[in-house]
């Protein structure tokens, strides 16, 4: 799959018209098809982040490293 | 002729306690790692090879060594896979064993995720009354404080430190468009954008010099530290200091691939002069170009971007690879380089399966989106945060790998028998396997040696200063035919 896209960007990459169009036709379907893809993993990450999330990033500090 | 290119990484994992913002970070880490260790803890860390104030450049070390974590009683173990698990300040660090592939490499780092988030498992359950801990695999607070991920490469002692600075300063300057791990904000004074932005990498804001030996302030792109934990006569080991702590597999095994490809042309002479006019500038620039389409200014007056740069080295190492050193693993740092600078090059988001950067920022942006919110709401930062979560089951990259949102490039199998098993091809295989067979008698050990107790006489101390020796076909037989520690330090005297 990530050969496919990849080939797709290249030849994107190569100026050629048709190959253009052709691109941006599957571009809108593939953004529709992400947001889908992306739909299920954001319904779980409220689930995942700590409780009183905005506290615990702000109490989140490292010192010393390295 | 180039050296083989032994690698490692030593990662410090960020550490928190759930609910307990005052918790204390030193003694929580040795928590994690003498849980862990059980049994290994015992066995010192020796210290005495090390000297980690001593300059590539030939300056002298400056102050003496300061009171050790070791000294204060800290955990501080040698594992049976060969790796070291340590209390660095106030970090839980894992230091992976030397691997000879970047396949490996990325294997034996993942094999130290798995061990942090073991750990973890075994204090709720051990002692279910201590607060919940909790671990980050990324480099910044997003309040200021980096905590590091270096990388090791073991390179030929001939080869001028200043061809090192010059060749591979670009190298890294330009590399992270690959292998940046995604920040949300700004911790660089000068950039007042704090909440606004979102970042290629989360080092880069901290660095702020070219060449230099500190790792904690002022922090150079090409680190100094001459500590080779080998015959100093031959090699040295480059200690990199700039690179993001990685979640992507395929984003991990490009950033050794590839530095381990440029560090064998730079020891054989094969590039031609890349320097950059503005390093440190041109890194923050980068850094701060999602588009990937900026330009900066190299010494020779032209001006290329990150990406373009990245092309120079890669068509030099496709023909140096093809001439010189030609593996399957060669070629397929070659092939994925080549296609994540083409996509780079069109549409650097189509690569959120590959990279962390981009893995990280979608998530980000569609989570953003959905909600309507701000840029600068702090559920964004969690969500930065939560990305580098070493639990598989709470993880957000592992959220996506375990939906197949991110590509795998090595087995969950390999990886699990790495958290128990060294490296075959290195000395790691010699040293992993002693204190697997031999708890008991490894009085100490170290990267180049170990210190053995055979009940009889004085400590033995046997040197490894090769690590390339000490692989399973040298000493396999060594250590079945062995029955006892003192049989082992007899066989090779003799």
């Amino acid at each position: 799959m990530p050969e496919q896209e990849r080939k797709q960007v290249q030849r994107k990459g190569g100026g050629d018209g048709e190959a253009g169009d052709a691109g941006e036709v599957s571009a809108t379907s593939k953004a529709a098809e992400l947001k889908e893809e992306m739909d299920e993993i954001l319904e779980e990450i409220d689930s995942v982040l700590e409780e009183n999330a905005e506290e615990f990033v702000k109490s989140y500090v490292q010192k010393g490293g390295e | 002729m180039a050296i083989p290119k032994v690698l490692g990484t030593e990662t410090e994992y960020g550490i928190a306690a759930a609910g307990v913002p005052d918790f204390n970070p030193v003694l929580s880490s040795s928590l994690l790692i003498s849980t862990f260790a059980g049994s290994l803890r015992r066995i010192r860390w020796d210290y005495e090879q090390e000297s980690p104030l001593r300059d590539a450049r030939g300056f002298e070390p400056i102050p003496s060594r300061e009171v050790s974590d070791e000294d204060l009683g800290l955990a501080n173990v040698i594992l049976p896979n060969g790796a070291r698990y340590y209390v660095d300040h106030a970090h839980p660090e894992y230091s992976t064993p030397e691997c000879l592939t970047p396949r490996a490499l990325v294997i034996h780092d993942k094999a130290g995720e798995r061990i942090l988030e073991r750990s973890l498992a075994e204090v709720a359950t051990q002692m279910p009354d201590s607060p919940r801990l909790l671990i980050y695999k990324n480099n910044s607070d997003g309040k200021g404080n980096s905590y590091g991920t270096h990388e090791n490469y073991l390179v030929d002692r001939q080869t001028a430190f200043a061809d090192i600075v010059r060749d591979l300063t670009p190298f890294f300057v330009t590399r992270q468009v690959f292998c940046g791990a995604g920040k949300l904000g700004s911790e660089a004074p000068w950039d007042d954008r704090n909440r606004q932005i979102y970042q290629l990498t989360q080092r880069a804001d901290f660095f702020e010099t070219e060449v230099g030996l500190e790792t904690t302030l002022k922090r150079p792109i090409i680190n100094t530290r001459d500590e080779p934990h080998a015959d100093p006569e031959k090699y040295r080991r480059l200690h990199v200091i700039i690179g993001d702590a990685n979640m992507c597999e395929v984003a991990q095994f490009l950033k050794v691939g590839t530095t381990a490809i440029v560090l064998k042309m730079i020891e054989d002479r094969f590039l031609p002069d890349l320097s950059l006019e503005a390093p440190v500038r041109s890194l923050h620039e980068i850094s701060r170009d999602l588009t990937c389409t900026i330009e900066v200014p190299l010494a020779d007056g032209r001006h290329l971007t990150a990406v373009q740069l990245q092309w120079e080295y890669f068509e030099h190492a496709k023909k140096y690879v093809e001439r010189e050193d030609d593996s399957r693993e060669n070629r397929e740092v070659l092939d994925r380089w080549e296609g994540v600078l083409a996509a780079l090059e069109t549409e650097p988001l189509t690569l959120h399966r590959e990279l962390d950067w981009v893995a990280k920022f979608r998530l980000l942006e569609a989570y953003r989106e959905r909600g309507g919110l701000d840029r600068a709401d702090p559920r964004l930062r969690a969500i930065d945060l939560q990305y580098h979560d070493v639990r598989r089951e709470k993880g957000l990259y592992y959220r996506l790998e375990g939906s197949g949102k991110v590509e795998r490039l090595v087995a969950e199998d390999d990886i699990l028998r790495a958290v128990m098993d060294p490296p075959e091809d290195t000395r790691a295989y010699f040293r992993g396997r002693c204190i697997g067979k031999f708890p008991d008698a490894i009085a100490a050990a170290s990267w180049d040696s170990m210190i053995v107790d055979t009940g009889v006489e004085a400590l033995q101390r046997i040197p490894m200063r090769e690590p390339l020796r000490g692989t399973r076909v040298h000493v396999e037989d060594l250590l079945a035919t062995a029955h006892d520690a003192a049989a082992l330090v007899n066989a090779l005297q003799n």
